[in-house]
């Protein structure tokens, strides 16, 4: 039985990765998960200088979900490929770095520093809702995410991925955008803006106002999305958005998704990735599947 | 072993003030990595919550393999834990964050509202000159399990338990004196007792809580500013659940 996908030339041991954000550098969930029976571990995002991100409470939970407004701390590239490179790389991860940045240069900065690192792919964030400059500025225009993504692809050594925002009017006209502009894959989709009040307070419950809305609640938004963007690019898929069970997984990889990333669940159960591989496992033998590759797209 | 997750189940629980609820874990091993001031979370049993809620250690007994909880209601998810009855099934990851650091000094014991229960455990084992100070807004509890550990000193805000005032009331009128303070309580308590631990010059550890997702340290939910650059973060925030709940007052800003 094979669960091995490729995704742009790398090849992942199987289709499940974590969602950039939610499982630190990988260090903080070691103790739940091997890290390399692992697809990939998929970094926090990075920038070229260290960032303080929001001010408190930048999370709340809300039905089957949660908001989150960190704003993309981070300890900055310098710090990162010292220490967290290194650790992953001695974990037997394969590796892939989400990169963060204000303008197109900080971008291209992160995006040469890890030229020579022994990275496997890198995954662009173009789509953070929660920080006012970069990031959803790139995401939320066919014509910047297709600037960008030339800019960042002219420099990088290692493939690209575009993580794209699902706070757009029509999610396939960025996916053909990074597309035409060299990106090697798309990731999708990342948080819907949302807002909690606290009606007892009369204020609002995050100190930014809005945050990003993860978890179970938005599996349909990012299940539809992915089929869409399926159907729209040729460039592999990293699929994700509330995946907590192998169905919810194979939900997305029927769609159209050569991988998924596990997130806001790996805070609901640590060894979410490890039983979603098995329950992967578990179908394609009580389906008679040789191959995971046989399932992706093939819900027409 | 360090942290783990598990389905623990519920020895017993009761109520001991209003909307306040003391509950007792069979948690077999973890019991034994617990130290006063860390903190386990808490999962709901309902598929529509997800995040588990953080509640700190009350009691510890490692023999029997038991934690002891002791949490306010503040929500839906506590809601849920307060009808928990003998025999429940639960989840639970713990323990979690770093706790107290027990020194030999004469110590300040002090606890403001549900930061009370934290300072049980703590108490019983600091095997040295000690003062307990507890703060309740009106109705006490858990006090007799302190005064069977010393002397204590009570304030509460409406003047229906000892005297009427804050903690530092209770210090101030009562002589109270330490070389080292141990706290856990709300924000503006902790500021107060950060500035009266700089003015008498004597080292103070208070316990911070704030809003946390994942609980281990990977999400960066639940900061607090620190006064110099923090080493795992390289900008100037700890993770509290991770590098707290308990910090030295002097390098956090609170």
């Amino acid at each position: 039985m094979n669960l091995s996908v490729n995704i742009a030339g790398v090849t992942w041991k199987n289709p499940v990765t974590v969602a950039s954000g939610t499982f630190g550098s990988g260090a903080e969930y070691s103790e739940f998960v091997d890290l390399s029976k692992l697809g990939a571990v998929t970094t926090k995002g990075v920038a070229n200088i260290p960032w303080e991100g929001n001010p408190t409470p930048r999370v709340a939970e809300t039905y089957g979900g949660m908001l989150n407004a960190i704003g993309l701390q981070n300890p900055g590239i310098d710090v990162f490929v010292k220490r967290d490179i290194p650790y992953l790389k001695s974990q037997n991860a394969t590796i892939v770095v989400n990169v963060c940045g204000k303008t197109t240069e900080d971008y291209v900065e992160v995006v040469e520093r890890l030229g020579d690192e022994p990275v496997d792919m890198l995954e662009i964030n173009v789509s953070c809702p929660n920080v006012k400059e970069g990031g959803i500025a790139f995401g939320q225009n066919p014509d910047a995410l297709y600037d960008i993504t030339r800019a960042v692809k002219a420099k990088a050594k290692q493939p690209i991925i575009m993580k794209l925002s699902p706070n757009v009017t029509d999610i396939t006209e960025m996916a053909r955008a990074a597309e035409a502009a060299g990106a090697d894959a798309v990731s999708l989709i990342n948080t819907l803006t949302g807002m909690k009040i606290d009606v007892e307070r009369q204020a609002f419950v995050l100190a930014n106002k809005t945050g990003g809305l993860s978890g179970p609640a938005i599996k349909p938004v990012a299940v539809r999305m992915v089929y869409q963007v399926a159907n729209a690019v040729k460039i592999p898929i990293i699929g994700m958005g509330g995946i907590r069970t192998a169905a919810d997984a194979l939900e997305f990889i029927l769609a159209g998704a050569t991988a998924v990333s596990v997130g806001t669940c790996n805070f609901v159960n640590p060894q979410t990735t490890m039983e979603v591989i098995a329950g992967i496992e578990d179908y394609m033998k009580r389906h008679k599947v040789e191959d995971i590759n046989d399932l992706i797209g093939i819900v027409k | 072993m360090g942290i783990s997750k598990i389905t623990a189940e519920v020895a017993v629980q009761k109520p001991i003030a209003a909307g306040i609820y003391d509950m007792t874990l069979k948690v077999g091993e973890m019991a034994k990595e617990a130290r006063p001031g860390q903190f386990v979370s808490v999962y709901s049993n309902d598929g529509s919550k997800l995040l588990p809620r953080p509640i700190s250690i009350c009691g510890i007994d490692a023999e029997k393999g038991e934690l002891r909880i002791v949490y306010r209601i503040a929500g839906e998810g506590t809601k849920e834990f307060s009808g928990y009855v003998s025999g429940t099934k639960v989840e639970v990851m713990g323990p979690l964050g770093n706790g107290y650091t027990i020194k030999d000094k004469k110590a300040i014991v002090i606890g403001g509202g549900i930061g009370i229960p934290p300072m049980l455990e703590l108490s019983k084992q600091l095997n040295c000159e000690k003062a307990m100070v507890l703060g309740y807004r009106d109705e006490t509890f858990l006090k007799e399990e302190f005064e069977a550990l010393g002397d204590v000193y009570v304030s509460s805000d409406l003047g229906t338990a000892g005297i009427k005032g804050t903690v530092l009331d209770a210090i101030k009128e009562y002589g109270v004196e330490g070389d080292i303070i141990y706290a856990c309580g709300p924000m503006p308590m902790l500021r107060a007792i950060k500035a009266y631990a700089e003015e008498k010059g004597i080292e103070a550890q208070i316990s911070l809580e704030e809003r946390m997702a994942c609980g281990v340290g990977a999400c960066l939910g639940c900061v607090c500013k620190s006064k110099e650059k923090d080493e795992h973060t390289h900008v100037h925030n700890k993770r509290i659940c991770k590098d707290g709940p308990v910090f030295d007052a002097r390098e956090v800003e609170i």
